[in-house]
Parts: structure tokens; C-alpha cells; sequence
């Protein structure tokens, strides 16, 4: 028979099984709460306390956030996708389509990441916007404001590399253009000035490095994919870091002037 | 008296012994213990940028599974003067066109930004879906975004009488090549 005077759940917080797991119980102070913070590697990212012009939305716009949130949909759909799409010739738009007809909930995974991904560029420019009305560029967050730069830049290649994966015209089209484009770079691609005098050809050129061959092809298609899931994603994320870890540094995110 | 004052003896001694070692290695930190320092870190930064002109090459590939850029396109006997072969279009993006002076092949590149431009018969132009540039029969740029003519590509004869073309070899208007005698094909 239990004792009446502790019940099951205090029993069960007295065992060594969940003393281990949970080591700072529910007392309900300020100490406790920051100590309950502190000590989570998860909730530990986050800072223990943030000032109250932190989500002053007049302010903030909280565009750096629904921007990290839209980024966080379209990891999460993304490794989705990643279930049913091939990424060769053969295979990858008629995989979009089984996504979209013949896979459960498979249509809304599509239609979320395409919509998280056009959003995301939207949102990026819109929090791009704040930070220059409100002056966060200024001193001493200027290098964050290069990190975001850098941010900006890299959300536009994953938009550009994603476009080309369901080997559509709008994405085929898209990457030849973009492909040309890098062909007429100076010094390294083949068309642009100094390219030739420096031996590039169309078959050693920074175009024949983005897309593996001289032709729009398949392992056009498998770079742009490797690119679009893992290479770029991992460099954004490194970035992602000491971006936040600027703004922790800088006491929270910047206040009104 | 005299062991202690031996010893100052030695201490002292024994602090100018020091005092001219800081000194030596002031000049040379250890040359020994520097020369091993910068070398190994020599190695590594050595390493290092052999890893990454690695990595670097790592994206080029050696062998492609692309069509041959050489394809041959039929006896000079099949095209008419004025005509404008299209059905080596889709595999190999080539028009071949022959005119009274001679035979010569256009690359099917739009020359603004890489799309593929369409024949029409009616018009007697090329023109270009995607952004609207048009060329003439001869591959001159007109009207549109296209900043230059369409290249003209190497042309001959093969041991079996076939037109030849070789997509590797480019020839442009703007810079005189398509005086070039292998830029067209006097037949």
C-alpha cells in the first residue's frame, strides 16, 4: 500500500533512475529555474534571461526568428523529402510528382518546403531591413552584420540549388542560365576576361566545376542536390553559430538606441 | 667560514654559467629546438595545402558521359542551298545551314544567356524563347539581349564524305574567325 502522506510521483522522483536524469527537481525559484537552464545542454543555448525590449516586435520585427524558424521547417521537410527523391535524370521529377500524388501527407511536405523556402528569402531581406533602420550594424556589431551578409548570401545559393532538384523547366533553365552566367566570370570561367589567357576552356572553368561536366547533366543534378542538403547546409550552420553567439555576446539582441 | 664563502663561490659561478646560457640562447632560441619547430610546422601547413589542391581537383572530373563533341551529319549532297538542317538540334544542339558559298554549322546556344533558340522557317530567323533575342540565318544578332553573333563551329569533310563537326572548336563573327577556312565548308 502507498503512504498516504507521499504519493507515486514523489516516490518516483526519489529513485536514483530519475535523480540521474533530472538533477535539479521542480522547486519553483529564480535560482532553481537559472540553474534548471544552465544546466540543460538544449535550453542552455538559449540565454537564461533576455531584456524585455527583446520581444518588442516594434522593434525586432522578429524577422532574425521566424527566419531561424522557416530555416528549421525546411531542415525538417527536407530530410522528408530526402526519403522518396533520387536525385538523377531518370528519376528526380517524377519522384516530386509521387511525392506530390502517391505519398502520404507527401504534398504537404513538398508544398511546406517550397513555401518555407520562397518565404525564407523573403524574410531574410525583411530582418536584413530592421537591422539597418534600427542601426544594430553599428558598433560593436559590425562584424555580426558581415556574418549576416554572409548569411544572406548562402540562403540565396540553397534557394538556387533547390530550385534545379525537381529537374523542371523552371529549375533545368534556371541553372543553365546561372551556369552561363559563371562561365563569363573573369580569370576563372572560359568566356569572361583573362579566362582564356589563363587556359580555361569549357572543360576545366569554374562552370565545368559547378557542373561536372560541360553539359547540364545528370551529375549537374547530383552536385546541386550534395550542394543543396549537406554542403551548404553545414557551412550556414557554422555561420548560424557565431551569428547567435554575436548577438548573446552583445548582451541580447540590440534594444532601441 | 671558508664552506660558506665556497659556496657563494659556487652560487656565483653558477649564475654567470646561467647568465651566458640566457644569453647564447637569446640569440638563438635553441637552434636546434627552432629549426625542428619551423620544420614540422612546415610539414603541416604543407599538408594541409596538399590536401586542398586535393580537394579542389576533387571536382573536376577525368572522363565524362557526355556526346562525343565530333558527330557527323550526313553527305554535303543531302542539303539544299538556303536550307537549315534542325534535326541535329536536340542531340547534338547544332544547326547545320548551307548557303551558296558553302556549308557551315551554328551552335545552338543563345548567346545572351545560354538558352536554346528555335528556327523558324516562316521568318528566316533564330530566335530565342527565353529572352527574345533573334538572329539572322547567318547567326548575326539583331534584335534582343544578344550581345554577339551565334558561333559557328569547325567544320570539314571526313574520309567518308560526311560533313564532320567539331563542337570543340569555336568560331566568332566579332572576332574575324568566321574568315576562317575550317569555320565553313566550300563545297
Amino acid at each position: 500500500m502507498d503512504d498516504k502522506k507521499t504519493s507515486v510521483s514523489e516516490k518516483v522522483q526519489e529513485t536514483q533512475v530519475f535523480k540521474s536524469v533530472f538533477r535539479h527537481g521542480f522547486e519553483d525559484t529564480v535560482r532553481n529555474r537559472v540553474l534548471k537552464v544552465m544546466s540543460n545542454v538544449f535550453l542552455h543555448l538559449h540565454p537564461a534571461r533576455i531584456a524585455l525590449h527583446g520581444i518588442k516586435i516594434r522593434h525586432t520585427w522578429c524577422m532574425g526568428g521566424i527566419t531561424f524558424f522557416l530555416f528549421l521547417i525546411l531542415t525538417l521537410t527536407g530530410v522528408l523529402l530526402m526519403f522518396y527523391y533520387h536525385p538523377d535524370k531518370a528519376n528526380a521529377y517524377n519522384d516530386m510528382k509521387y511525392l506530390e500524388h502517391d505519398v502520404p501527407f507527401g504534398i504537404i511536405m513538398r508544398n511546406m518546403h517550397r513555401w518555407a523556402a520562397h518565404l525564407m528569402v523573403i524574410t531574410v531581406w525583411l530582418h536584413m531591413f530592421r537591422v539597418v533602420m534600427t542601426g544594430s550594424y553599428r558598433a560593436p556589431r559590425e562584424f555580426n552584420w558581415v556574418v549576416g551578409v554572409v548569411l544572406l548570401t548562402l540562403t540565396l545559393l540553397l534557394s538556387f540549388t533547390g530550385y534545379l532538384l525537381p529537374d523542371d523547366q523552371l529549375g533545368f533553365w534556371a541553372v543553365t542560365v546561372g551556369t552561363n552566367m559563371a562561365r563569363a566570370t573573369p580569370v576563372v570561367g572560359h568566356e569572361g576576361p583573362l579566362g582564356e589567357e589563363l587556359g580555361m576552356t569549357a572543360y576545366n572553368d569554374v562552370r565545368f566545376a559547378l557542373l561536372g561536366g560541360s553539359e547540364v547533366g545528370g551529375n549537374a543534378l547530383l552536385r546541386a542536390y550534395v550542394w543543396h542538403c549537406i554542403g551548404i547546409p553545414v557551412v550556414f550552420t557554422l555561420f548560424l553559430i557565431v551569428h547567435f553567439w554575436r548577438v548573446r555576446k552583445d548582451g541580447g539582441i540590440s534594444g532601441p538606441l | 667560514m671558508a664552506e660558506i664563502s665556497s659556496r657563494r663561490e659556487e652560487a656565483s659561478a653558477a649564475e654567470e654559467t646561467a647568465g651566458r646560457d640566457v644569453k647564447a640562447a637569446e640569440s638563438c632560441l635553441s637552434c636546434r629546438r627552432q629549426f625542428l619547430r619551423r620544420t614540422g610546422w612546415f610539414g603541416v601547413y604543407a599538408a594541409l595545402a596538399g590536401m586542398a589542391a586535393c580537394l579542389l581537383r576533387f571536382f573536376f572530373p577525368r572522363v565524362l558521359f557526355e556526346a562525343s563533341p565530333i558527330f557527323k551529319a550526313g553527305l554535303p549532297e543531302n542539303y539544299g542551298v538556303g536550307h537549315v538542317e534542325t534535326k541535329y538540334k536536340a542531340e547534338y544542339g547544332v544547326w547545320i545551314v548551307r548557303e551558296a558559298d558553302g556549308i557551315y554549322a551554328l551552335l545552338a546556344v543563345c548567346t545572351h544567356l545560354g538558352c536554346t533558340p528555335v528556327w523558324f522557317e516562316g521568318d528566316d530567323r533564330f530566335k530565342c524563347p527565353c529572352h527574345g533575342s533573334t538572329f539572322t540565318r547567318e547567326g548575326v544578332n539583331y534584335e534582343g539581349p544578344a550581345p554577339r553573333p551565334l558561333e559557328r563551329l569547325k567544320i570539314d569533310l571526313a574520309e567518308d564524305g560526311q560533313i564532320r563537326i567539331d563542337k570543340r572548336k569555336r568560331f566568332r563573327l566579332e572576332k574575324g574567325e568566321w574568315e576562317d577556312p575550317a569555320a565553313v565548308l566550300r563545297v
